[in-house]
């Protein structure tokens, strides 16, 4: 049960409930859609980059709770930030939910995306957690094929 | 004697909740993995769609004929493989008696229900299936009776012709009807669908095709642990089954065909064991079933498949039957009574499969959740996605039956769905 409720935390289902930045974007000018082949779910990512700067970012699709309050955190923290810091948030984020269960969560640094270290007890979960950030990551890499989680 | 569950008297009329009549704890005791905790809790097994536990009785004949009597089949003239080779034919015939075939030729071994149905889709639809042709299959097929059929139209330019089903998650008999024409070659059909559990009506399917001279494919993969079947009595051109969904081995699996079909079909695989004679210039074929055999078989995991037929036997499939529908009436039940569950697959005829989907919550969500208080199901689109995009869901939670199954693995369920969905309300 403890681990169960630090995978669901009040957060994380709040931001699934009422989840942030959902929707489409009509004037964007990168998109990328994740797909997950175990659970089919679905991720599409919407941004408007301007001057190498998010200015605006969306998403929307079908999905777990995790990989719903991923898409919702990680959509309310990349907005305004340049890609290049973009990207240093996915390789930080990758290295949380993928690193060792024991190993010690540097909380200062990673602010929110902290919620998301409860999945390292469940390994068949960290593609939920990690699916929109693949997705954002090929979106503003303008790489146009569908994104899986293999 | 290996350990037998149950006495023959325990059999009992397939009516009403005889949890008393079956006795569950004593079958139970033959499947060691029943009696391990996962995290700390009992296990509920309940992903029995997916994949059969396995009664000692068959992991023991497995370690035996390794430990005792392993050898190559149909060659050595030393006494093992003589041995060996007994052992894989005596199977073929406890096959081919579980399934009431007319011959022992008609028991092609194969790695499972998928290979079965991709044999006859090589060997029978490439000779016999050709350009504007016609397959009839269900919108309620696993992905293992639709993919190779389609590779078979890109192949051949034949089209397939998909049987629509109503919301309850019935075939409709007057479509299917309607679809059967002088086009069509072939009819192949779930018997018991693996995420709806519906039980299709494969025997009036079989006659209204044979009135137009069309040959019918059953998939059993879902039938064979929970129905009896009697291949003769269906009159099924083809049944595939896979062995580890009948408390089996992986990785092994059965084709019954007619015989008169089967002598008409190309060879499958080419390669020793299906082999007469090889000269450069010519091979001649070996007998049936033997020339759809290429190759060494899986000799330990056929042997395993015979023991678990003998083991279902034993119990009795009549009385397995009343036992699964009275705790799939159970649950269906008690399922029903939590708020914002909707089951999904509620067929007036049905094994014990319960597909369900509750609002606000993933499937997802739903499996880890109760998969921390020892409940196995799957979540998931369960290789059946034209399913799952007929009732307008990406996935279900799926609770599948088999006979050691009992009123406390749905119990243990309940209680962990009602947990989950308070804390995501």
């Amino acid at each position: 049960m403890e681990e169960l409720r630090e995978l669901y935390q009040q957060i994380i289902l709040d931001h699934n409930k009422s989840p942030k930045n959902y929707g489409k974007m009509v004037n964007c000018t990168h998109a990328s859609e994740g797909y997950n082949p175990l659970c089919g779910d679905r991720i599409k990512i919407y941004a408007k980059v301007e001057n190498g700067v998010i200015e605006d970012i969306k998403f929307e699709g079908e999905g777990c709770a995790i990989a719903k309050a991923s898409g919702s955190i990680m959509t309310a923290l990349l907005k305004g930030k340049t890609v290049a810091e973009a990207q240093q948030l996915f390789e930080e984020f990758q290295h949380l939910i993928t690193s060792d269960v024991r190993s010690n969560v540097d909380t200062e640094k990673l602010g929110k995306l902290a919620v998301f270290a409860g999945v390292r007890e469940f390994p068949t979960r960290v593609k939920c957690a990690g699916l929109a950030w693949h997705t954002v990551k090929a979106a503003i890499e303008k790489k146009d094929e569908l994104v899986t989680t293999e | 004697m290996e350990t037998t569950a149950l006495k023959k008297e325990a059999v009992h009329t397939p009516t009403g909740r005889q949890f008393a009549h079956f006795d569950v704890e004593k079958i139970r005791a033959d499947f060691p993995i029943l009696h391990r905790p996962v995290y700390g809790k009992p296990l509920a097994y309940l992903d029995n769609a997916a994949t059969t536990q396995k009664p000692l009785a068959v992991i023991e004949a497995i370690r035996h004929y390794y430990s005792a009597e392993n050898a190559n089949i149909h060659r050595g003239v030393y006494h093992l493989s003589e041995v060996a080779t007994r052992k894989y034919e005596g199977a073929r015939k406890t096959v081919k008696n579980f399934l009431n075939a007319a011959s022992e030729r008609e028991i092609v071994f194969t790695a499972g229900t998928t290979d079965s149905i991709n044999l006859v889709a090589a060997a029978y639809g490439r000779k016999f299936i050709k350009a504007g042709d016609e397959i009839i299959l269900s919108h309620m097929e696993h992905h293992s009776n639709i993919v190779p059929w389609q590779m078979l139209c890109e192949e051949t330019g034949a089209k397939l012709r998909v049987i629509p089903i109503n919301d309850r998650g019935e075939l409709i008999f007057e479509e299917y009807e309607k679809l059967l024409n002088e086009r069509t070659r072939l009819v192949a059909i779930v018997y018991v669908s693996n995420s709806l559990g519906t039980i299709n009506p494969v025997k009036d399917i079989i006659e209204l095709a044979h009135q137009g001279n069309v040959p019918v494919l059953v998939d059993g993969a879902q039938a064979i642990s929970h129905l009896k079947v009697n291949v003769q009595e269906l009159d099924c051109d083809f049944f595939a089954l896979s062995g580890h969904k009948v408390f089996g081995p992986t990785g092994v699996g059965v084709l019954y065909a007619k015989e008169n079909i089967l002598e008409r079909m190309n060879p499958y695989r080419g390669g020793g064991d299906m082999i007469r004679s090889v000269k450069f210039e010519k091979t001649v074929y070996a007998e049936l079933p033997h020339r759809f055999e290429a190759g060494t078989p899986h000799i330990a995991g056929v042997v395993g498949l015979a023991k678990a037929l003998e083991y279902v036997e034993s119990v009795g499939l009549e009385a397995i039957a009343a036992h699964e529908k009275a705790l799939l009436e159970y649950g269906q039940e008690a399922l029903s009574t939590l708020k914002k569950l909707k089951l999904i697959g509620t067929a007036r005829k049905k094994t014990g499969v319960i597909s369900f989907v509750i609002e606000g919550i993933h499937p997802h969500d739903i499996g880890t959740w109760v998969d921390r208080q020892g409940v196995a199901i799957r979540a998931g689109h369960h290789c059946t996605q034209p399913v799952m995009d007929r009732y307008g869901v990406p996935s279900t939670c799926r609770a599948s039956l088999a006979m050691y199954n009992r009123k406390e693995d749905f119990d243990t369920l309940i209680a962990a769905l009602h947990d989950i969905i308070k804390v995501f309300d």
